[in-house]
């Protein structure tokens, strides 16, 4: 059935979302907070984390361009991004987060440019994925 | 799900708690949650955890706004849950203005786990520290949080009031609240949250809003603090604030400080109204008087005192802890028996502490002034207070003026003969108003001064005094024994038996309030003063003897003086000894109450919980009151200079339940 398929085509694709690290235990809180009250949960969330994060990528690029060396701006800017970015499971990303902080912390701007990419290119990546993962697992509902 | 929020203070969350109970075992459903948090991503998810684990949440981006809320609704929220990281204000800071001002628990979060952010989160004061990304589970044990503060507070009230926690219902209460809170049994939850509902219900009778304060406990050692900072500043310009930041006392809150600043301030008006009559300031024992909330030590001039040089510094600095705040020790009475006459002259503070036991509940940081009557009252002391009859008749007008009930009390028990007078000159004070019924002579003025002292003093609080007002002397013993107390007016104070006569049907009613949490029977004498002056806010009861003080802003005077002494001492009958003319004649009542004390006391005895009661009325007996040839020694001094005996020899030892030691009636004037 078309509909047993959606399911499981969502089912897999969650798991990998799980398996090749983009999401963690915190993903699965969320998920355990929706309820029939809130069905879409998790994607309410999701989607509010990136209209709210983008500000913090901006910030930083800012930053990073007028104050490249404000370190401790640029981690504390990339702190928040961290802790919000944590509290959706993105577990990929948080990584990338805490690699740029190393580099904040020791002064390595050139590590701090690189890392970002890294982050910009995972906030980007994820959100993809999350968002098809959404769709289907909407329509399999 | 059904909260059953009532965003009124804690109280009332137990109760709506309660009703959770349907809904979910597992949380105490219902508790009111702050979440302060900048990024809305995070707080959304709080939101919906916290409302799943039944909670009511209400959210906030920015700590400002936080704070506007938490002010504006006081008693609004349980629990505060922020994070460190904040634009416009830092989260400790938040933390800070929340813990001084509403004294909740307030949860800290953070993506940052690093040891010095977590450290700073301890130091600042944060019940809990969470790592972001948070959990369900982390959140679903901050209830934890609550019930511990709101224990502690019980805790602290409890022992202002009765100067012990073993002491009466109320103090189950916050025990029980300890069982819960120290685990998540859902079980002891329940039975908990249903004392604790009862004990709620209790307390908003009496003031609500201290439900929701943080109880402090005015030791020595912060009393001290607290005068030095007042002393630096001037009394005249020691405005709280100030006080506050000369304190440096973490944890400690303006309104603290304001109320024990009004307590004090109280007491120092009382002290210079009482040294006129003559009270010596020896009484101004360090015990633990428990003054509960009065503000200035309910007219205990213990500054004064100690100044005059009769009241050593460190009494002082004991008394006035114990008067404004817990005592240090929680002996029941251990309102110094610093001046007895004293304590007739200037209302002692004490007796208003024995309202305060009751109070418990008051909001201000109940202190339990009887408690904290010092039981150091050396014979000396306690002949002082004989001394000054005065204060017996101040002490009555003053219980009257502290509850209407003690009014009546006193009433009974002044009226007869010269009783009457006395209790006009209580005027105010509601408790002369006893109806002769109590029939005890002077001493059933007394008494019920005293009692009706701390009744009155109860009546700060309302309902607590109310019961109480009677004989608060007596209370201690009719607070276990209300019933007995009719007549028995000295029972009731415990102290001197005298109380029995106040109480005669009023006692009753206050002495279980009182009962409570009166230890302090014998400080009561600087209850009566406080009673005078102020509402005891939590009395405790206890002092008897203080309440006789109290009543008396002015009349104290002489008249009850001894019946002061009288009260506190179980045995000190000898009311006419103290020099109160009035006195005399009910002394002999009291003589005779004294020995129906004996009797009833040991009637209380068994019942009060008190264990200072209990030793009290043991006394009693020791006094040879109970055997009835009394009567014939109460011939005034020699009942007097009998009494003292018995005490010092009896009293002493157990004393130390009621914070009587230190009574001793070798001063009263025989």
């Amino acid at each position: 059935m078309e509909g047993h398929q959606l399911q499981h085509q969502a089912a897999c694709m969650r798991k990998a979302l799980f398996d090749q690290g983009y999401l963690d235990d915190q993903f699965l809180q969320l998920e355990d907070l929706e309820d029939e009250a809130n069905p879409n949960f998790v994607e309410e969330v999701v989607k509010l984390y990136y209209s709210d994060s983008a500000r913090f990528i901006r910030n930083i690029e800012l930053t990073l361009d007028k104050n490249p060396f404000d370190f401790e701006k640029l981690d504390d800017i990339m702190h928040q991004f961290k802790g919000s970015s944590s509290s959706i499971g993105a577990k990929k990303l948080k990584t990338e987060c805490t690699q740029f902080q190393e580099y904040c912390k020791i002064g390595n701007f050139e590590g701090c440019m690189r890392t970002f990419q890294e982050v910009k290119q995972e906030h980007a990546v994820l959100k993809k994925k999350l968002e098809s993962y959404f769709q289907l697992a909407r329509q399999a509902r | 799900m059904n909260l059953g929020v009532n965003p009124m203070s804690f109280t009332s969350s137990s109760a709506s708690w309660k009703s959770g109970d349907g809904v979910s075992d597992q949380f105490p459903a219902g508790l009111r949650v702050l979440v302060v948090d900048d990024d809305p991503t995070c707080l959304r998810i709080l939101e919906k955890m916290l409302r799943s684990c039944l909670y009511e949440v209400t959210k906030c981006s920015r700590a400002e706004v936080a704070l506007k809320l938490l002010r504006d609704n006081k008693d609004g929220f349980d629990i505060v849950i922020s994070d460190v990281h904040m634009p416009d204000m830092d989260g400790f800071k938040l933390l800070e203005h929340v813990g001084l001002e509403m004294d909740l628990p307030v949860i800290m979060m953070s993506a940052d786990d690093s040891k010095n952010v977590v450290m700073k989160g301890v130091t600042h004061g944060a019940c809990d520290y969470l790592i972001k990304p948070v959990r369900m589970e982390a959140l679903k044990n901050i209830w934890q949080h609550v019930v511990r503060k709101k224990k502690h507070e019980w805790r602290e009230k409890d022992f202002e009031q009765s100067g012990s926690v073993e002491e009466g219902e109320r103090q189950q209460k916050p025990s029980e609240d300890v069982d819960y809170s120290s685990s998540a049994n859902e079980g002891n939850w329940k039975s908990s949250k249903k004392r604790k509902d009862e004990e709620d219900e209790a307390e908003e009778r009496d003031d609500s809003s201290t439900l929701k304060k943080p109880r402090v406990v005015w030791s020595v050692e912060l009393h001290q603090q607290f005068v030095t900072a007042v002393n630096q500043l001037g009394i005249d310009k020691a405005v709280p604030k100030k006080i506050l930041e000369l304190m440096n006392v973490p944890g400690l809150t303006r309104e603290n400080v304001a109320s024990h600043l009004q307590k004090y301030r109280l007491y120092l008006r009382r002290l210079s109204g009482q040294h006129q009559n003559g009270l010596g300031n020896s009484f101004m024992g360090p015990s633990d008087a428990t003054f509960g909330p009065m503000t200035a030590l309910n007219g205990l001039d213990l500054q004064a005192l100690a100044s005059s040089g009769q009241l050593p510094p460190q009494s002082l600095a004991t008394i006035q802890a114990a008067a404004l705040g817990r005592a240090t020790n929680k002996s029941a009475i251990s309102v110094p028996m610093v001046d007895q006459r004293n304590i007739f002259s200037f209302e002692s503070p004490k007796i208003r502490f024995v309202d305060g036991q009751q109070q418990h509940n008051n909001s201000t940081k109940q202190v339990n002034l009887l408690h904290g009557i010092p039981t150091n009252m050396d014979s000396k002391q306690l002949a002082a207070l004989h001394q000054s009859a005065q204060p017996f008749s101040n002490m009555n007008r003053h219980i009257h003026s502290q509850s209407s009930q003690s009014n009546s009390l006193l009433t009974q028990m002044v009226q007869p003969q010269s009783r009457t007078q006395i209790l006009n000159e209580v005027g105010g004070s509601h408790v002369l108003n006893l109806p002769s019924s109590v029939g005890q002579p002077v001493l059933s003025q007394a008494i019920p001064g005293a009692l009706l002292g701390r009744n009155g003093i109860d009546n700060v609080h309302g309902p607590t005094y109310a019961s109480v007002s009677q004989p608060s002397a007596v209370v201690d013993f009719s607070r276990s024994q209300r019933a007995e107390l009719p007549g028995n007016s000295f029972s009731l104070v415990g102290n001197s038996g005298i109380p029995t006569l106040a109480t005669k049907g009023m006692l009753q009613e206050d002495f279980n309030s009182e009962m409570k949490g009166n230890r302090g029977f014998m400080p009561n004498y600087d209850v009566f003063n406080e009673l005078n002056q102020n509402r005891t806010e939590d009395w405790g009861l206890q002092s008897v003897g203080s309440n006789f003080e109290a009543p008396q802003h002015t009349n104290l005077q002489g008249r009850l003086d001894v019946a002061p002494s009288v009260l506190v001492q179980p045995g000190f009958l000898s009311d006419r000894h103290i020099g109160i003319p009035s006195v005399n004649k009910t002394a002999f009542s009291a003589a005779d109450g004294v020995v129906n004390t004996a009797n009833l006391s040991q009637a209380l005895t068994s019942s009060l919980p008190d264990n200072a009661l209990r030793i009290k009325a043991e006394r009693l007996p020791d006094m040879g009151f109970q055997n009835g040839p009394f009567p014939d020694q109460f011939g005034q001094d020699d009942l007097m200079s009998a009494l003292l005996k018995q005490q010092q020899e009896g009293i002493v030892p157990a004393e130390t339940d009621f914070g009587f030691d230190g009574y001793h009636l070798d001063n009263l004037p025989v």
